[in-house]
């Protein structure tokens, strides 16, 4: 390399008297500060853990043993096909109904929440809410939806339909707030009202995200369901998994049915790729 | 021409509600769900709510036992989160088209992903649970399991959006495959992944309640204990402290995204 | 010997639609020559096969006496590391800074594990810094790179090019994203490198005007086929219509089906 004439003035040192090549700005300091504090607290949760019974050299070869005996030999023992079926349904069903009464309610909370369509305060209130809703898990709403509306799909449904609302309602109100300013203001020029303006403008612009955003929404639905037949015994295949392990410790029941569950999950996951996509490829 | 048009969007929207309404039918069958009596429990379970979930003297007396369980699930979530990561980025530069080393990697790599993010996390509780027993591990190791899943789809589409002219760039000055990885891909991705990382803690202190619940470890297994003898009062309060825990942390999570991004 | 030979180069990227057709062109050092087409003519896979980018079909490409295409994995990192390479989008790394991005050019110089870690000898950065001053960027060194407009992004990436010590720059289209006067700014200053420091420079351009204007020496590309060859001036508006004749006709009649 050729020799340096002369020294920009530009160049700033580090304290050890080099040249520095980083910015040094805001964006990288808190960047670092959260990579260093994420990777201490995760040192630090080793000595938090309840290490009850837990025998590594044992767990790990029996771990594998156990995910031989799920997967290479799946098999149903405590139900058939047609049942393993029906529940599977009743699991797709509980997320269907969740999501369909979801979006209906987030549809119209999302537009109170957008901005560009509502008044602050309300906008405001609904956020709150929202964040506070979201914050508590969904099996704790299924619980108490449980002892005080009794087991059963109702109380599951509507636990569910919790955590649905206020997920949707923050993605619905977030496409609202993208629909071009100029479309509203040459609608509300004509003199239309603010439903108007909603059936006619905000809604033909939004529709197709609003979709796969709900269609992701019953993706997530399904697994949720299952979750809430094992751990709140709202039925469906969740409850059969939980059975087959917790209670039969039936492994290749439970390779089954996991099994099942995958195909299902695969299935919705690959469906609402291909309609995100196709929505996004559209504009 | 365009009425045409018009017309055909008209069907297709008549034939999507119509197929919404015919589905709903049909879920509310299969799961044998009432309309009207689920529309008369939420008063009914208003109600109920308002009258015992409430938090009294007693129940604060067992505030010490909430917050360790609390701080447990916590760390545990931020331990599963952050491992996972490391795991998931390595899979996601290896699964991306734009990093990957060769065909074969890709696609291992894409389907352990798919694997563990479209087995439910309950699932993997419970499987776990088999071998290591009720213990804080289970729950670490079925969270991680999930998150993996999650986050080394997430990662693959930041890198994707990250790397489009850099790495050329790069790959023409002669530099090496490590080179262009850490100094062109994962800086320009970081951000965005640590938003990821930080969405994702969140999630996954929900989630633990649940798996707490089904392997019996951390604040859920505290929740279902109290459920289960009624003891609505405590039940009351370790959902508040649930609540108010996954609200700092969003909170906490808001400032460093506005800050990064 | 010429610094660089392309030898019946052809290339395609499906069998049976070939985008390079038997070109062959030498370029000696110190030349100027820009490479007009119009788009989809293959100018950009033409550029890529050159430092191997893409792979070349068939033909050889001789570069400072080796054999691109025989090269091994190391040996292709030391063909790449001589030849620098300017982009369209510029194609840096938005989120660093400037400084950090001139000097991942000098990549091909480091070991994996200096270029992880990011050591830069202290002469590196100095030569950065200067090459910036000498481009009219320096006081931005600090800034991120999406902070600048569209002209001094392109600065920097020459100055990534710079730094590798390059015996050549390859330029796809570098002013195809710029404003008029960004434009002149950035032809101007490849023409100021390849005179001042006497390194080659094949670029990419779409523009007849602005080739005539810079460039000692044109290539004409269609279909994948080398239709001219030679010095600016004998560029004549017959040949500039046999290049971009056809094309026009097509488009015109696009316009009117439509
Ligand atoms: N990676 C690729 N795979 C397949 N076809 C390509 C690829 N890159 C370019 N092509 C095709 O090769 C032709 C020439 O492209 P290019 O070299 O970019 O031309 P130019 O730079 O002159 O516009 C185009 O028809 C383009 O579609
Ligand atoms: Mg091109």
């Amino acid at each position: 390399m050729q020799q340096i004439t002369q020294q920009p003035s530009v160049i700033r040192h580090t304290r050890a008297g080099k040249i520095n090549i980083r910015s040094g700005n805001r964006v990288s300091i808190v960047l670092r500060a959260t990579l260093w504090t994420l990777g201490a607290l995760t040192v630090l949760a080793f000595f938090f853990f309840d290490y009850t019974g837990f025998r590594p050299l044992q767990a790990i070869p029996e771990t594998l043993y156990n995910l031989k005996a799920m997967f290479l030999e799946p098999k149903l023992s405590h139900f058939g096909w047609g049942e393993a079926a029906m529940q599977v349904a009743i699991t797709l069903g509980l997320g269907a109904l969740a999501t369909v009464f979801g979006a209906v309610f987030a549809f119209f909370l999302a537009l109170g929440a957008a901005e560009n369509l509502s008044v602050p305060w309300l906008s405001k209130s609904i956020r709150v809410v929202v964040a506070f809703v979201r914050a508590v898990p969904t099996v704790l709403w299924v619980l108490i939806f449980a002892i005080a509306a009794g087991l059963g799909s109702e109380a599951a449904v509507l636990g569910m339909l919790f955590h649905s609302v206020a997920y949707l309602v923050k993605a619905f109100s977030e496409a609202f707030e993208e629909v071009d300013p100029k479309i509203l203001e040459a609608l509300r020029s004509t003199g239309a009202g603010w439903w108007q303006t909603v059936v006619h403008g905000v809604l033909p612009s939004t529709f197709t995200y609003l979709l796969s955003w709900t269609f992701l929404r019953f993706e997530i639905n399904f697994s949720v369901a299952v979750a809430m037949g094992a751990a709140a015994g709202a039925g469906g295949i969740g409850f059969e998994l939980f059975m087959a392990s917790g209670f039969y410790f039936d492994l290749r029941e439970v390779g089954m049915i996991t099994y099942m569950i995958l195909a299902v999950a695969i299935v919705l996951e690959v469906f609402s790729t291909r309609l995100k996509s196709r929505v996004y490829s559209a504009d | 021409m365009n009425e045409t048009v018009l017309k055909k969007r008209k069907f297709q929207m008549t034939m999507l509600f119509l197929g919404v309404i015919v589905l709903t039918y049909l879920s509310a069958w299969v799961t044998d769900y009432g309309f009207v009596s689920s529309l008369e429990a939420v008063p009914g379970a208003m109600l109920w709510m308002a009258s015992n979930l409430l938090v009294n003297g007693e129940a604060l007396g067992k505030l010490p036992d909430i917050m360790e369980k609390l701080l447990e699930t916590v760390f545990m979530s931020i331990a599963a989160t952050t491992i996972a990561a490391a795991l998931s980025l390595f899979l996601a530069i290896m699964g991306s088209k734009t990093t990957m080393v060769n065909r074969a990697f890709g696609a291992v790599s894409r389907f352990v992903a798919s694997l563990s993010r479209n087995i439910p996390v309950v699932a993997w509780s419970l499987i776990l649970l088999l071998s290591f027993g009720q213990n804080s591990v289970t729950g670490f190791l079925a969270l991680f399991v999930g998150t993996v899943g999650f986050l080394t789809r997430a990662f693959i589409e930041t890198i994707d959006e990250a790397a489009l002219g850099s790495v050329e760039a790069l790959r023409a000055t002669g530099a090496t495959y490590w080179q262009i990885v850490s100094k062109a891909v994962v800086p320009q991705g970081l951000p965005q992944m640590v938003s990821w990382v930080l969405f994702m803690i969140e999630t996954n202190i929900r989630s633990a309640t649940l798996v707490g619940i089904l392997t019996g470890t951390g604040i859920g297994y505290m929740f279902d204990m109290y459920y289960k003898t009624m003891n609505y009062e405590v039940v009351a309060l370790i959902t508040i402290t649930i609540v108010l825990a996954v609200i700092l942390i969003e909170l906490l999570s808001t400032r460093i995204r506005k800050v990064i991004l | 010997m010429p610094l660089l030979e392309v030898n019946g180069l052809s290339k395609s990227y499906q069998p049976g639609n070939p985008i390079l057709k038997d070109v062959s062109f030498s370029v000696e050092e110190g030349e100027f020559v820009a490479v007009i087409g119009p788009s989809g003519a293959g100018k950009s896979t033409m550029l890529r096969c050159l430092n191997r980018m893409v792979d070349i079909g068939e033909g050889q490409v001789f570069f400072d006496g080796k054999d691109v295409g025989a090269q091994n994995k190391r040996g292709l990192r030391d063909v790449r590391k001589n030849i620098g390479m300017v982009f369209q989008h510029y194609n840096l790394v938005p989120r660093l800074t400037v400084i950090e991005n001139v000097l991942h050019g000098r990549f091909g110089y480091k070991s994996t594990l200096q270029g992880v870690l990011g050591r830069f000898t202290e002469a590196e950065k100095r030569k950065a810094f200067e090459l910036l001053e000498k481009l009219g960027i320096a006081e931005h060194a600090y800034k991120r790179c999406d902070q600048l407009s569209g002209g001094q992004q392109q600065r920097v990436g020459i100055c990534r090019a710079l730094i590798q010590d390059p015996k050549i720059i390859l330029c796809d289209e570098p002013i195809a994203s710029l404003d008029p006067n960004s434009s002149k700014v950035i032809m101007d200053h490849l023409k100021t490198i390849s005179i001042e420091f006497g390194i080659t420079c094949i670029v990419n351009l779409h523009q007849v005007d602005v080739a005539k204007d810079y460039a000692n020496r044109i290539i004409g590309l269609k279909k994948g086929e080398v239709v001219f060859d030679g010095p600016s001036l004998l560029l004549t508006p017959q040949f500039t219509d046999e290049i971009y004749g056809m094309k026009t006709a097509v488009e015109t009649r696009e316009l009117i089906t439509v």
